[in-house]
């Protein structure tokens, strides 16, 4: 018996030092790769708070050496986009003007696309719902010229309204699919109760579905946020002058300035573009892989 | 008394296929009606028809004398308990009780004086404030019952409401249906698998197998004159012992042949003249062959055959032995000397005898 259990211990402790030598290689190689990510962010914000003087004279990687907020300034309300000194600001609230009222309704009109799909089936369902997961894979750029045409037909061209109808009509495809996907796993019978209760098809969504929703709902939100804050091509074309969104005028700094780069400025102006997606991540992050996850746990 | 559900001719397809087929079905007021058979016969289909949740393809509907047919289901007087009890998730128990009126706009103080009558019967009182989620199977099942009690509808449905359950609170929960029904004198639509649980609480029992209802009759009519094989052999646990045999007339009465693999055939003497076709199949409940000795009664005769198998089952031992090339059971008592590769003195009750047609599987006496 002992001299059979002497290898037998030998081999647990060696295994045991090899978990631990593999869990600190795989925090080393986490490491590594979170510093590669960060790199970037790193040299921008420091890059952001020194002054243009110390660009020109310091390495790229150095911290500043006198932190200064003169770039953020300029970057927020004094950088040129063109003709215009404005910096930021008036195009940092077209994005919101834009975002939120598109994000508001792709989110209430997919729930309630994905509820018909999943819970109401009529005939010619499944066609539709390919149709709409269709419309997810259609490039942005084959829809330019018929959408430019149509919004000139509505009359909202080159308007906040044209650009929020936009970016709802894109969004649907996705934002039903994850609706779709969250209520198909939602056992049917709850429907067949509250119609025997005498609820109808928008009292049973309002006061059964969207209550249920919150995991997808989040899911939605970040998804679309993302997707339209970040969106330049839309941005780009269906705008004019005065209401063009954040990611436009960030170009416009970057691209129209004339003479001397204004790296800092540039940079600064790049992160209060990004940062309301950031925050979006930060508050929320956790209930986008919870709700990812979510329709796949639930029985 | 003008029946609370009266089905005409009732036809439901899906396409092309056929679902149910020509349904024709009438209960009383303070029935307990249960459809029965194994899974995909269309039960559930016909109970969702009631309901008003599928619309039905041909024939009528009444509900307490009102044509239902195509009347939505809020608007039928009826309430339903389904298999995964199917509570609102994210409301309280009382919510969940209280949904349907509140839908229909009932006033708050009838809602609360309903509500609280209902949590008494059903003893949910301190549940009132939990979400479904932290209630158990019995409890939700509760619940389920308590949202469709206080609507106090003409008819309730219940579809499979206790095959989630486990089997000790699912015996449990049978008992208290049954008591519920007693007490509220409520009419009933129950849809189930179980044979066991058809037989204890049905007043009516329907058995469906295809779409097509098979028969239709009370529980001791089922159980004891099924109308095919297939019913013979669907109610009852262990099922009816189904013997290929030979009759013919002997004047008085009706012969019965049955070959054995083992032995000579084995020949039976039923007293009723019942003019049977040569071949036929013979029904016979395994309580109704006992021990030599242990059944007396006019059709009762006995005979020697050789046991192949003993199962005591703790109040009864059963008795397996072959005849007619099947294997038949017999139900003794529990204190029974039968031995496994003995011959053992068997008494067949020949007038519980059901007869078969051999092709049809129609019943012939």
């Amino acid at each position: 018996m002992t001299d059979l259990s002497m290898p037998q211990t030998q081999t647990r402790t060696q295994s045991a030092t090899g978990k631990i030598a593999l869990r600190w290689l795989l925090y080393v190689l986490l490491g590594l790769f979170a510093l590669y990510y960060l790199m970037p962010l790193f040299v921008m914000l420091t890059t952001s708070l020194k002054s243009l003087e110390e660009i020109r004279t310091g390495s790229l990687i150095s911290l500043p050496r006198e932190v200064s907020f003169d770039a953020w300034k300029t970057a927020w309300s004094g950088a040129c986009t063109g003709i215009q000194c404005e910096g930021l600001r008036p195009y940092f609230w077209n994005s919101v003007l834009i975002a939120v009222p598109a994000v508001f309704l792709s989110t209430l009109l997919g729930a309630l696309n994905g509820y018909v799909v999943a819970q109401w089936r009529f005939k010619g369902a499944n066609i539709i719902f390919s149709l709409m997961l269709f419309g997810c894979f259609i490039p942005f750029q084959v829809v330019l010229l018929p959408m430019a045409r149509l919004l000139g037909i509505m009359g909202i061209a080159g308007t906040i309204p044209g650009l929020i109808f936009v970016h709802v009509i894109y969004g649907l495809g996705f934002t039903t699919l994850f609706f779709r996907n969250y209520y198909v796993t939602i056992p049917s019978e709850l429907t067949k109760a509250a119609r025997v209760d005498g609820a109808g098809f928008m009292r049973i969504f309002w006061s059964i579905f969207l209550p249920l929703s919150l995991p997808i709902i989040v899911v939605t939100v970040i998804w679309q946020f993302t997707q339209i804050w970040n969106d330049f091509l839309f941005g780009v074309s269906f705008s004019q002058a005065g209401t063009q969104p954040v990611t436009v005028a960030l170009n416009n700094i970057v691209n129209s300035t004339t003479g001397v780069k204004e790296y800092n400025v540039d940079m600064a102006a790049a992160i209060i573009a990004g940062l309301p997606t950031l925050l979006v991540y930060v508050v929320a992050g956790k209930y986008f892989i919870r709700g990812l996850t979510a329709g796949s746990v639930k029985g | 008394m003008a029946p609370i559900l009266d089905i005409n001719n009732l036809y439901k397809n899906y396409g092309a296929t056929e679902i149910l087929k020509d349904i024709n079905i009438s209960i009383d007021p303070g029935d307990f009606l249960v459809l029965v058979g194994p899974s995909g016969c269309g039960k559930s289909t016909l109970l969702n028809c009631i309901a008003g949740l599928e619309e039905i393809t041909g024939g009528t509907l009444f509900i307490g004398g009102n044509d239902m047919t195509h009347v939505s289901p809020k608007d039928r007087d009826i309430a339903m308990v389904f298999q995964s009890y199917a509570l609102y998730p994210t409301m309280s128990v009382a919510k969940n009780i209280t949904f349907g009126m509140k839908v229909r706009g009932v006033d708050q103080a009838t809602q609360d004086a309903k509500l609280k009558d209902v949590a008494s019967l059903l003893q949910i009182e301190p549940l009132l404030n939990r979400r479904p989620s932290q209630l158990s199977g019995g409890q939700r099942q509760r619940v389920a019952m308590g949202r469709a009690l206080v609507r106090d509808p003409k008819l309730f449905l219940f579809d499979e409401p206790l095959s989630n359950l486990d089997a000790k609170l699912r015996v449990e929960m049978r008992t208290e249906i049954k008591k519920l029904h007693q007490t509220l004198d409520a009419s009933i639509v129950y849809v189930t698998h179980d044979q066991i649980e058809a037989m204890t609480l049905a007043t009516k029992i329907v058995v469906l197998k295809g779409g097509i209802v098979q028969q239709i009759g009370t529980p001791a009519e089922i159980y004891n004159n099924p109308a095919n094989l297939f019913v013979a052999d669907f109610m009852g646990s262990p099922a009816m012992n189904l013997i290929p045999a030979q009759a013919s007339n002997n004047g008085s009465g009706t012969q019965i042949s049955i070959a054995r693999e083992s032995g000579e055939t084995l020949v039976l003497n039923d007293a009723r003249d019942l003019s049977l076709p040569q071949d036929v199949i013979l029904g016979l409940r395994p309580e109704d062959i006992a021990e030599a000795g242990f059944r007396a009664g006019a059709g009762v005769q006995e005979a020697a055959c050789m046991v192949d198998m003993v199962e005591p089952a703790g109040a009864d031992t059963y008795v397996v032995s072959e005849l007619g090339g099947k294997q038949v059971t017999a139900r003794l008592h529990a204190e029974t000397s039968a031995q496994a590769g003995q011959l053992l003195n068997l008494a067949f009750d020949m007038s519980k005898v059901s007869y078969f047609a051999k092709e049809t599987g129609e019943r012939l006496n």
